[in-house]
């Protein structure tokens, strides 16, 4: 899971000769691989920028459990359903880790949260579309999480150190759902009915193109990436991103006798790479604006959770007071 | 005596499961990020600890039916599980209040269990019981918060107790299976849980300011005895819809 389309709020790359000493101290400091930590001085852009990329990633950790909600109280074996359960418990437990790497940065949970809530925050756009089979639980963790994982192994080497390290522990976990996703596909292909065959297929089919979008506008149209890479927040760019997560899923796609549904899809001896077709950009767009087919749903659902269980946070905070007003007097 | 012990084996893993896919109907509803990564372990435990009971129950049935079989096989009138974890979420105060009253009664119960004459049964419950520790601390802290907590959280907590101590009468009560299976020193003294349950009980709600109420009284249906609330059949709908619609498949 991770962000899309961050913005960074800065016009043109300064180069180090037009930076304050200060900031140049900073620009140095990255430029020799050393980590920002909280501590350290870092411009505001930095900072704001950085808010919104951990922000986003750790709404689309949380938003991601939804779609995985919609399965678990169906999943068809006691083995897949603790699976699942396991990997909606991480998912949070991510949640969490990257809420507490933002917050270093002075940004508050709560008020990042109601971002998301009122629309002005993002998520992945991937958890805007439905789950409507059991193979797509298999499916989102081969290529959802699959994809994930190739924009975060990069982020293991972000600038900013405690985003770094976060992102090294959701790494592993992450690889380990991709494998068990991709387990549960073979499985249907290799053991299973006809009926389980198609239904792999058809997700695959629905997955596959919502999946490459995961890694953002294509490189002509991301204006923000010039500083998110001279920052070093960013270290690869979508379009490379992307190709590398294609390479690495055709090979994948084809064990698993299963096609993708890109007549473009195809090997090129010459660049040692896949080609594949245009991504629907239209599409990309809107979902990303709220025109997605579960945008609503999704906003919703995690509206409604927060603010119906107001009243036992409430009650949380007026009892750790009640204790700790007892503790005074005693 | 085997047929005895699968039916305390179909008991324990069937409120075991039932509890954990109640947890599951929580995901992406919770009221704190730190509640999902709860409730989604707690259930994750409890799911597991099923898995366990239910393949010793298939070990005994062999009649080559699996754990995944009896989970995902069996209607409503083959369930054993108690009545109480069958119920509706409704609110946090509901889902608090039968998750204490089922934890306070699973921990002593599990307890005995460690020492049980069979190996395989005291094997389970003493894994099993060191999850369950941890589920009844955080849901007695629950029952604290709400309970000794705002005007509001305390008035939910009187109508979700209202609500399911009713099905609590289970709790007390041992039918001849289980009484045969505890003389035999294999399943719990029933008797003795149903004390530590009311001791444990009694000290929460009073430190959480809430009255405890009168014994409840017996209403005719038995979990146990496979005669439940209208609420299982939908349960196990959801639960058991694939396997249900694909019968041949493998997942």
């Amino acid at each position: 899971m991770y962000a899309q389309l961050v913005e960074t709020g800065v016009k043109r790359l300064k180069s180090l000769d037009e930076m304050e000493p200060q900031e140049r101290a900073f620009q140095e400091r990255i430029d020799a691989e050393i980590k920002i930590e909280a501590k350290n001085w870092m411009p505001d852009a930095y900072r704001q920028t950085l808010i919104r990329q951990i922000s986003q990633h750790a709404h689309s950790e949380i938003v991601g459990m939804l779609p995985e909600g919609n399965w678990v109280t169906r999943a068809p074996s006691l083995k897949r359903k603790l699976q699942l359960m396991a990997k909606i418990q991480d998912e949070a437990g991510h949640g969490l880790y990257l809420y507490s790497a933002m917050e270093t940065l002075g940004a508050d949970r709560d008020e990042e949260i109601a971002k998301m809530h009122n629309g002005k925050a993002k998520y992945s756009s991937i958890f805007n579309y439905p789950t409507l089979s059991w193979a797509d639980m298999g499916a989102v963790g081969w290529l959802v999480d699959g994809a994930a994982i190739v924009n975060q192994v990069v982020l293991q080497r972000t600038s900013y150190g405690p985003y770094s390290r976060a992102m090294v522990r959701i790494c592993k976990e992450e690889s380990f759902h991709q494998r068990q996703g991709y387990q549960m596909l073979l499985t249907m292909m290799q053991e299973g009915t006809q009926a389980q065959k198609d239904m792999v297929q058809d997700s695959i089919n629905r997955l596959w193109w919502p999946s490459l979008m995961m890694f953002g506008p294509s490189d002509e149209h991301s204006p923000n990436s010039a500083q998110s890479m001279a920052w070093k927040i960013k270290r690869q760019s979508n379009d490379e991103l992307r190709q590398r997560f294609v390479d690495q899923t055709v090979p994948q796609l084809e064990l698993l006798g299963c096609t993708a549904p890109d007549p473009d899809l195809k090997w090129n001896e010459e660049r040692g790479h896949y080609d594949f077709g245009e991504i629907q950009w239209d599409e990309f767009y809107e979902v990303l604006k709220g025109n997605g087919p579960c945008n609503q749903e999704r906003v919703s659902k995690r509206r409604n959770a927060i603010e119906s269980g107001a009243w036992v946070r409430e009650a949380a905070v007026a009892y750790a007071r009640k204790q700790q007003l007892k503790r005074d007097v005693a | 005596m085997n047929d005895d012990l699968i039916q305390y084996l179909l008991r324990l893993g069937d409120t075991a499961l039932i509890q954990g896919q109640r947890l599951c109907e929580w995901c992406g509803n919770a009221p704190a990020l730190e509640e999902e990564l709860a409730l989604m372990n707690v259930g994750l435990d409890l799911v597991g600890q099923a898995r366990n009971w239910l393949e010793y129950a298939a070990e005994l049935l062999n009649d080559g039916r699996t754990a995944d079989d009896l989970a995902f096989g069996r209607d409503e009138r083959s369930f054993r599980n108690l009545l109480l974890v069958e119920q509706p979420n409704g609110d946090y105060a509901v889902t608090m209040t039968k998750q204490f009253l089922y934890d306070a009664w699973h921990f002593d119960v599990l307890q005995q269990l460690c020492n049980s004459s069979d190996e395989r049964i005291a094997g389970i419950a003493a894994k099993a019981l060191k999850e369950v520790t941890y589920h009844l601390r955080r849901s007695g802290e629950w029952i604290q918060r709400l309970g000794d907590g705002t005007e509001e959280s305390h008035a939910r907590m009187l109508a979700a107790i209202e609500q399911v101590w009713r099905f609590t009468v289970e709790l007390g009560a041992a039918d001849e299976t289980e009484q045969r299976l505890a003389a035999a020193g294999i399943a719990a003294d029933h008797d003795k849980a149903a004390n530590a349950w009311l001791a444990e009980v009694t000290q929460i709600f009073t430190l959480a300011t809430l009255p405890v109420p009168s014994p409840a009284n017996y209403f005719y249906l038995s979990g146990r005895k496979g005669l439940h609330t209208e609420h299982l059949g939908f349960i196990l709908a959801e639960m058991q819809y694939l396997p249900r619609t694909y019968p041949n498949a493998t997942w």
